[in-house]
């Protein structure tokens, strides 16, 4: 038998590896804590700069304002304006807008592709619709953004007649293409690693196959598919490149979804390259870069939190 | 070792001084940023040591970058602002302007569209949103979808200070990155306008413009920005900390001269005319 003592100097090698593994994981959340730091100290003007809040306060960023003598209030986004105007309304408005066509279009698409691939494919055919939809996450976003500038937005319009060309729809499409393979890796990997027992156990008591798979399967992955849905939904929220391109970057309020839209990100893209330092329009800008990363946080703290409580219940373990 | 140490900061220093003493860099204006390029490469090719280097960024960071003395020479296409002037006079700066070339700004319209001329007042009235149907400017009864720059754009600026009379765009402009989505988008959109650089248009027609309701509609030719009878055309310019001197004044000079002028409409910017050209020439 082989003796199972370490000699000091292997010792001294484990120490340094778990020492070297540690700083890896500590450098992740140290690069979180200064872009964060970085961000919001660019962003703090808004709450202490007076000549910041005489154009950009928390107020006026939120509500309607009076910007000329004698018309209506508006919300309205022109901060290269003679009265530079600052709503956030109208791009939140514009990014839920995206963010919700994006969902509508990626769920059933990811969650769909992901029970098929996992559930009913054969093996072969599995190992061809993997990758092609995992390729579609390789695909640069500005690509996409080109693709539904110049193919999509005229196929919907000859289509359904839009009055405007790029538009909320168009660009949510394009977006839920980037967000499909994210929710679809995600879920398909939960939904594969529902163990063997359980479909066991499930065919022995007579269920079919797509008794198995939805009444058994679907629910035992469902903290992971919650978790991809979650993902997906951050991405969709940040992404830049593909509605700066598609989504006509108008700042208009409107429920309607085939009207051009602006969002958060796009704004940032767009103008942050040429504003002056430290100017109103500057410090703005950062702000909204702030409330795109609390906005991304909490959904993945409130993601993370419905799936414990998902893990806790199908364990059996719920209170 | 110490030799060698010696050595490796001595060339460092030269180095510097070689980077920090010889080269001229150049700034700004995506406009001019290709006609900048191609000056520089001919200017080097006939002036075997000097060195050239030319960036864009836009005319707004040129300007930034000339301001925090970064940058020789700033290429703008538009003119410094109030605040930007403020900043340079406190920096003890005498922004000197020199403009080096033409540019003028067209309006697209789709190739089906039957409109074939606007004034400045129905321009003005589109881009704000007060025309929002093509049959109030003599065309179908359509909505018009109004289509524009990112607002750091130098053409956004000029277009909204020369046309808008500074008053806002419409919220329903379309912003699009870059004139080239411009033209692609009006090119598919048979209700839509769009404006941009004279030299982008393919797949879309030019509106001809009348600055008055009485003034003839002009069409954006080389000829009209050149001679100054086309209503939106502008200057490029080359702005300096100081009145230019030696090797900075050389080359400005080239650049303003019959050669330098022949390379920009080369380019297809609009060369200046001859005696404007003269005049500008930095004494």
């Amino acid at each position: 038998m082989r003796e199972l003592k370490f000699k000091p100097k292997s010792r001294w090698r484990e120490f340094l590896g778990e020492k070297f593994i540690a700083v890896n994981a500590l450098v992740a959340l140290f690069s979180i804590l200064l872009i964060f730091v970085f961000i919001f100290k660019e962003a703090v003007p808004v709450f202490t700069d007076a000549e910041v809040q005489e154009e950009a306060s928390l107020h006026k960023m939120t509500f309607k304002q009076e910007y000329y003598e004698g018309r209506d209030p508006k919300w309205s986004w022109q901060p290269n304006s003679e009265v530079p105007k600052y709503s956030l309304f109208p791009l939140l408005l514009g990014t839920l807008k995206a963010a919700i066509i994006a969902m509508l279009v990626a769920i059933p698409l990811g969650v769909g592709a992901a029970i098929y691939s996992s559930e009913f494919a054969g093996h072969r055919t599995r190992e061809i619709i993997k990758p092609a939809i995992e390729m579609l996450a390789a695909i640069p976003s500005v690509v996409l953004g080109f693709f539904a500038l110049m193919i999509l937005a005229s196929f919907l319009q000859s289509t359904f007649g839009f009055v405007f060309r790029l538009n909320a729809i168009n660009a949510g499409i394009a977006l839920g293409l980037a967000v499909v393979p994210i929710i679809f890796t995600v879920a398909e990997d939960a939904m594969t690693s529902v163990p063997r027992s359980l479909r066991d156990a499930a065919v022995a008591l007579g269920a079919n196959p797509w008794q198995v798979s939805i009444t058994m399967v679907l629910p035992a992955a469902m903290p992971g598919i919650a978790a991809g849905i979650v993902l997906g939904f951050g991405r969709a929220i940040g992404e830049t490149m593909i509605v700066l391109m598609a989504s006509g970057n108008a700042a208009i309020i409107s429920g309607s979804f085939v009207e051009s839209i602006r969002t958060f990100s796009a704004t940032i893209a767009a103008e942050l390259a040429e504003v002056v330092f430290g100017d109103t329009h500057y410090t703005v800008l950062f702000f909204i870069g702030s409330l795109l990363f609390v906005f991304t946080f909490v959904v993945n703290l409130a993601g993370d939190m419905v799936l414990v409580r998902l893990k806790e219940r199908l364990q059996g373990r719920s209170r | 070792m110490k030799k060698l140490m010696i050595a490796g900061a001595a060339l460092m220093v030269l180095g510097a001084m070689a980077v920090a003493g010889g080269a001229i860099t150049i700034k700004g204006s995506d406009t001019l940023v290709r006609l900048g390029q191609r000056w520089a490469e001919v200017y080097m090719e006939k002036n075997p040591g000097a060195i050239i280097q030319v960036s864009g960024g836009g005319s707004g960071t040129g300007i930034a970058a000339l301001l925090n003395s970064a940058t020789d020479v700033c290429q703008s296409s538009r003119d410094m602002k109030e605040k930007e002037n403020k900043l340079a006079a406190e920096k003890g700066l005498k922004a000197y302007r020199v403009s080096v070339a033409l540019d003028g700004i067209a309006v697209f319209l789709h190739e089906k569209n039957p409109v074939t001329e606007l004034s400045f007042a129905q321009l003005k009235g589109i881009y704000t949103g007060a025309i929002t149907n093509w049959k109030e400017v003599g065309g179908p009864d359509a909505r018009i979808i109004v289509y524009g720059r990112e607002n750091n754009s130098g053409t956004y600026a000029f277009f909204k200070e020369h046309v808008l009379d500074e008053e806002d765009f419409s919220d329903f402009t379309q912003t699009l990155p870059g004139t080239a989505a411009v033209v692609n988008a009006v090119s598919k959109d048979p209700n839509g306008i769009g404006y941009g650089g004279i030299a982008w248009a393919t797949g879309v027609k030019y509106a001809a413009v009348r600055k008055g309701d009485n003034d003839p509609a002009i069409e954006p030719t080389m000829e009209a920005v050149s001679n100054g009878t086309y209503p939106i055309s502008r200057d490029l310019y080359w702005f300096f900390a100081a009145k230019p001197e030696g090797e900075l004044k050389k080359l400005v000079n080239w650049a303003l001269s019959e050669e330098g002028q022949k390379v920009a409409a080369d380019m297809d910017y609009v060369p200046l005319p001859k005696d404007k050209a003269a005049a500008n020439v930095v004494k």
